[in-house]
């Protein structure tokens, strides 16, 4: 008999629901004050940025910067829970609590492990992009129902995010190392994927290489859909989100089987 | 072996990089018993019950798992084992309840089945008073019958133990091995990993004896100290130790081995070593009948294992 292969296809079954079920009952016990950090953050950047700047601006493709900005935050917020999930805490339940070695004494797999820590990294980030969402439509920054559409694409952005941080998890030697994905993957992102201004402000070469990164995608639909219009080439940035989930999450496993099922 | 054996491996290989980790490890387990697997850190203890969960795969050899080929059916093998980790990995955001309430789940046990079945765990435990307490307020003894009680949340027909006593203090050890011949009493099988030669005396009907990757010793703890040993040992103390035994000891012992400045003598008759050392009366001696320790000492050596 061979030795596993760590890049056999992925087994799915329906226990991943376990993990997400456990993920879930602990995160209830901190429901208020986590959900409070996860919103301080967006909205300090919306309302800071978006009256405190947006006064200085005329509209910005043809909407206020604050609206403008409204859909962009709502997509970095997603990354940013979606990534500190799937690092940190996904961490701590691997390495520090060992609470997936008590999962794979279960009649569980590593496939179901890491499937379910994808989707819960997804849903906890589904929460913060919706969160700030539902603001922006209280405040009517939202103009049309088209921004429903926009409640998908917040999951699937999750997933894509969750399953890089899954990636940078399955290699951490520790906590640290998380700060190399943040200062070089994270944060460049976020200034250079529309989120604060409009990509055609960028060099071209920034702009063709900011085409390859997931959150342009993501802030590429969000905002004509928020500003209720369908967004141009929508079927092309929906394939770029879902092959980065697909393929993240397929190399997250591959990486974490060889870590952990030596 | 026969089909009817909780756990039977044959020819397990491991090789990690350059390094075989077990190298041809044949055992089986018999129905209701207590099996200990002993050995020096590093042996392959550990490995070996890994591959027995189907959480590594072997290079070489099979394994028979209640029934199930494992790897392959790991997952219906591991619905009818329990485990019992070398450090706890209790989930330290629930209570005591909510650990043994979400660890079922993971078995698709309903919940009314948990309902019922949690007190009486928590009364196995001795921690019913206890049952809503947070982990961290818990002490090592405490985790540790909780950690067993969590791995008979599925009832299941055998228990791997990896080291279940290290760490604790002797009154918390003493009612873990306790509760374990309670359970051999209910009939499971237990597989035990230990450095404690005591504790594998004590529950162990045969125990194997591994080093290098290998058995290299297996059968009962009293067969295996007739086969291997002297019946008597007489351990002596004292800087004029090792002379003592080059002038005398080594004469009338069949055997005798030195650690520093303790001789230990290993003999059929011990009675001409006592009286000699009672004469002199300048070095301490204990005199004791032949333990496990003393075989696996002779069969693994003295030196320290990192």
């Amino acid at each position: 008999m061979s030795a596993r292969n760590h890049w056999a296809l992925p087994q799915f079954s329906l226990r991943f629901a376990q993990v997400w079920r456990r993920n879930r009952l602990v995160w209830r016990k901190l429901a208020i004050p986590s959900m409070l950090g996860n919103l301080a953050d967006p909205l300090l950047y919306m309302f800071g940025l978006g009256y405190g700047l947006g006064r200085m601006l005329e509209d910005v493709n043809g909407m206020s910067y604050i609206a403008f900005l409204a859909a962009g935050i709502v997509c970095s917020s997603t990354m940013m829970s979606a990534s500190f999930e799937a690092m940190y805490s996904a961490f701590s339940r691997m390495q520090m609590q060992k609470t997936w070695e008590a999962l794979l004494n279960a009649p569980l797999t590593l496939d179901d492990v890491v499937l379910g820590e994808l989707v819960w990294a997804a849903s906890k980030s589904f929460l913060s992009g919706s969160a700030v969402l539902i603001v922006a439509a209280v405040l009517g920054l939202v103009p049309s129902p088209l921004a429903l559409a926009v409640v998908p694409l917040i999951f699937l952005t999750g997933l894509a995010f969750a399953g890089l941080g899954l990636i940078m998890t399955a290699l951490s030697p520790s906590y640290d190392f998380f700060m190399y994905y943040f200062t070089l993957c994270v944060t460049p992102m976020m200034l250079l994927c529309g989120v604060f201004f409009p990509l055609d402000q960028l060099p071209a070469a920034a702009q063709v290489a900011a085409q390859l990164l997931p959150l342009t995608h993501a802030v590429s639909l969000a905002r004509p859909l928020v500003n209720g219009t369908v967004p141009p080439s929508w079927l092309l940035h929906i394939a770029v989100l879902a092959v980065y989930a697909i393929v993240s999450f397929y190399v997250a496993l591959a990486l974490t089987r060889r870590r952990l099922l030596q | 072996m026969n089909a009817a054996a909780p756990l039977a491996a044959t020819g397990l290989r491991k090789t990690y990089g350059e390094r075989e980790v077990v190298c041809g490890v044949d055992f089986a387990l018999r129905p209701g018993e207590c099996f200990g697997l002993l050995g020096p850190n590093g042996a392959g203890k550990t490995t070996t019950l890994r591959l027995c969960l189907g959480l590594t795969d072997p290079d070489a050899g099979s394994i028979t798992v209640l029934g199930e080929p494992v790897p392959r059916q790991a997952r219906e093998a591991r619905m009818r084992i329990g485990v019992v980790p070398q450090f706890d990995n209790l989930d330290p955001d629930f209570t005591i309840r909510e650990n043994l309430l979400i660890f079922g789940r993971y078995f698709d046990i309903s919940n009314a089945v948990l309902r019922a079945r949690i007190p009486e765990l928590l009364d196995f435990a001795g921690l019913a008073s206890r049952a809503d307490a947070r982990i961290q307020t818990l002490s090592g003894g405490m985790k540790r019958r909780l950690t067993l009680a969590r791995a008979l949340i599925n009832d299941p027909e055998l228990v791997f133990l990896d080291e279940p006593t290290t760490g604790l203090d002797p009154q918390a050890r003493h009612v873990i091995w306790e509760r374990l011949r309670n359970l051999l009493k209910q009939g499971k099988t237990l597989l035990l990993t230990t450095h404690f030669m005591e504790e594998a005396e004590r529950l162990c009907s045969r125990i194997a004896i591994m080093d290098h990757g290998k058995i290299i010793a297996e059968g009962e703890p009293r067969a295996l100290i007739a086969q291997h040993i002297e019946p008597h040992v007489v351990e002596v103390y004292g800087e004029a130790a090792p002379d003592w035994a080059d002038r005398f000891g080594r004469a009338h012992a069949e055997r005798c081995e030195a650690t520093g400045e303790t001789i230990f003598c290993y003999t059929h008759d011990p009675a001409p070593l006592i009286a000699d050392l009672d004469a002199r009366g300048d070095l301490r001696y204990l005199h004791r009948r032949a333990s496990l320790e003393d075989v696996f000492l002779k069969l693994t050596g003295r030196e320290l294992r990192d």
